[in-house]
């Protein structure tokens, strides 16, 4: 850790128009395009989206692990209060698993097979905290205690193949929080996990989350599981980010129709849905070609020509809510009385 | 309930895999991934297997197609137990009972075109004449949301959402009538998923098909199921109509993974029922209830005794629970255990 805390920022990660963009030999794909989001201090922000949304590009380049042929365009990552950008190779190690750490969905391909428990936890201590072998494997013991692996002092000195799934995600959490980092960056944390085994590891991070008073990023299709952990919720759509709210807000009173799209296509265990789902139809284009105007129109029941030709900005209304979509703006030229909750078609 | 036609009887069905070990490769053990498995399906229903990994919902409905031979049971189909079959008689059958798996990736050979993917099953049925089976490509591909145009594409030209319309295509392509759908919408994104889930719907009502859906999604087996089993390593600890086993269900597992679903309302506080720990291997499953290592009800009798399958007051008819205590814990005279 670094000396006193710096407490000039507000916001513990700041991401401002950021670009990462794959090149092929003819072709750019802009993978994450002009995303801009903020995590306060302590808070838990939860970034939601399909396949090819960009949350994971998005999570990527903040740790700067975006390689060839991706590419890292433009914008800032103020991470407090510091352009990640602008920092060195040498730098970025100083801050990867030690201020920013991350989480990976397979707990089965990010841990190391040919080490032990121990081993892979004790690293962050003897790389970042000087520590010799005997102190990190006492550290390591610690963490899988916080972490609630029982018989911590056996589980240390086991390799992964002798952990089940929970477990190994378990061991991955006392790897990435070693070190007390600010900012816990989780991919997909649980989508590997059973539902029962899924609630104990949201229960851990939350426990932690507060213990430790530190920010989360989660990236998740769950729109359940965000409803559960997260403060603030950043929803995706092709390298955009088209609503960004506060959790309570975003589930009482969704905005944008691809977000109102998503949640009537889910079906609740909760809850009958009588006769077919709500469905978007078609499918997220491809990155190679898309939209001219906005990402969504193609799919949207209430595009107009207005949505087709031009691309909507991410306005930001009175309560710090921000929305992507015609429809809220002046300039709207379509049905004044819009409802978006009234949905006209349901293919199939 | 008793007026419905029984399509497919499972009785007593065993699924032991061997482990084997030591120089001389002997079985040294066995995987009991499902042991004593028991249920029918009616003509025309869809009956959904929910669990967690390693549960055995999907072996159980492998075993029931014979992609793994079964280690014990019988499994009737229209009244012919089908595993006394040899392979040519089973062939015939197979024309009947068709599967859609998991991953639309890796179950459709990339070296195929989608006709070619099509017709082989009407090839080997002869399901189809060869005359007519141009023109049942059309039509199946209409019927699952594709574009004729694209029989002659490969697999890798379509996406996730696309390539599982091959795989219900293929499956559909023998006018089969029992799907075994083993997580055939779990690898899909909700959106696409929401698409498929009523394709499959709008086709059970065209074809009058019956399905065993298998899946650990429980918001997804609600939309689509007439009725619901719930195994645990290898048993079934709950079977029920879709609206007992969510309103009134009796299984304190049952009851924990309702609870553990993440809900998107934010406004209803609900109260979990943590499980501690892992499911145990199914090498050595617990003794007794093989839910009592992780049950907070457990007793000294869930320990020794196997629980059976059983109705009792207040349940709906065909609605089982295997739980020792059941109506103890409804009435509340019997608290969850607090562990230290």
């Amino acid at each position: 850790m670094t000396g006193a805390p710096d407490t000039s920022y507000d916001n513990i990660l700041e991401i401002k128009n950021l670009q990462t963009s794959f090149f092929t030999k003819d072709l750019e794909v802009k993978a994450v395009d002009g995303v801009s989001f903020s995590i306060p201090k302590g808070k838990v922000l939860g970034v939601v989206g399909e396949s090819g949304s960009g949350k994971s590009i998005t999570s990527l380049s903040i740790l700067r692990l975006i390689e060839e042929p991706g590419k890292v365009k433009g914008g800032e990552i103020l991470f407090k209060g510091e352009n990640l950008l602008n920092k060195s190779e040498a730098q970025m190690r100083k801050i990867r698993g030690n201020e920013i750490s991350m989480i990976f969905q397979e707990p089965m391909t990010s841990l190391n097979p040919t080490f032990t428990v121990g081993q892979q936890i004790g690293e962050s201590f003897r790389i970042h905290q000087g520590l010799s072998k005997k102190e990190a494997k006492k550290k390591s013991v610690d963490m899988l205690k916080l972490v609630g692996i029982p018989s911590p002092e056996k589980r240390v000195d086991q390799y992964p193949f002798e952990l089940s799934g929970g477990m190994r995600q378990r061991v991955m959490i006392a790897i990435a929080l070693a070190c007390n980092p600010d900012l816990l960056i989780a991919d997909e944390p649980t989508t590997a996990l059973d539902v029962t085994i899924q609630a104990q590891i949201l229960d851990l991070m939350k426990d932690l989350q507060k213990k430790l008073d530190m920010g989360i990023l989660l990236i998740t299709h769950d729109l359940g599981v965000v409803a559960e952990t997260c403060d603030y919720v950043a929803v995706m759509y092709c390298g955009k980010v088209v609503e960004f709210t506060d959790k309570k807000t975003l589930f009482t009173e969704p905005k944008h129709p691809y977000t109102v799209g998503l949640m009537e296509s889910i079906p609740q265990y909760d809850q009958d849905v009588e006769g077919d789902l709500a469905v978007i139809k078609g499918s997220v284009p491809s990155p190679a070609d898309m939209p001219k105007g906005c990402r969504f129109a193609p799919r949207c029941p209430f595009a107009t020509d207005l949505c087709r030709n031009k691309l909507p900005d991410l306005e930001t209304d009175e309560d710090g809510n921000q929305i992507r979509c015609w429809i809220y703006s002046d300039e709207w030229d379509g049905d004044p009385e819009v409802n978006v909750y009234e949905r006209s078609e349901s293919t199939s | 309930m008793s007026d419905q036609k029984v399509l497919l009887k499972v009785n007593e069905l065993k699924q032991y895999f061997p482990i084997k070990g030591g120089i001389f490769g002997r079985t040294v053990n066995h995987v009991k991934a499902v042991d004593d498995v028991s249920f029918e399906i009616f003509e025309g229903e869809t009956l959904s297997i929910v669990g967690e990994s390693g549960c055995g919902k999907s072996t159980t409905g492998r075993a029931i197609l014979r992609l793994d031979e079964p280690t014990a049971g019988e499994v009737e189909f229209d009244n012919t137990n089908i595993l006394e079959l040899d392979k040519k008689e089973m062939n015939k059958f197979r024309k009947d009972m068709q599967i859609i798996f998991q991953d639309p990736y890796a179950s459709i050979n990339p070296r195929h075109t989608v006709r070619q993917i099509l017709t082989e099953a009407m090839e080997i049925q002869n399901a189809v004449p060869k005359k007519e089976r141009n023109d049942r490509v059309k039509e199946l591909m209409d019927t699952v949301g594709l574009g004729p145009h694209q029989a002659d594409r490969y697999p890798h030209e379509f996406s996730g959402g696309q390539r599982q319309r091959i795989g219900i295509a293929r499956a559909l392509s023998v006018n089969p009538r029992l799907i075994i759908a083993d997580e055939a919408v779990s690898a899909l994104d909700v959106s696409i998923q929401a698409q498929v889930i009523n394709l499959l719907k709008k086709l059970q009502r065209e074809f009058k098909l019956t399905y065993l859906f298998i899946s650990h999604d429980l918001g997804v087996v609600r939309h689509i199921s007439d009725r619901i089993i719930v195994m645990y390593l290898g048993k079934i600890v709950e079977i029920a109509d879709k609206n007992s086993l969510f309103t009134n269900n009796m299984h304190p597992y049952t009851k924990a993974l309702l609870s553990a679903i993440p809900s998107t309302d934010v406004e209803k506080k609900k109260e979990r029922i943590m499980l501690k720990g892992d499911v145990p291997s199914p090498i050595d499953p617990p003794e007794g209830c093989r839910f009592h290592t992780r049950c907070p009800f457990a007793t000294d009798l869930c320990r020794t005794k196997v629980p059976e399958l059983r109705n009792t007051e207040g349940m709906k008819d065909g609605h089982r629970a295997a739980c020792h205590h059941m109506e103890a814990i409804r009435s509340g005279e019997h608290q969850a255990q607090v562990h230290a």
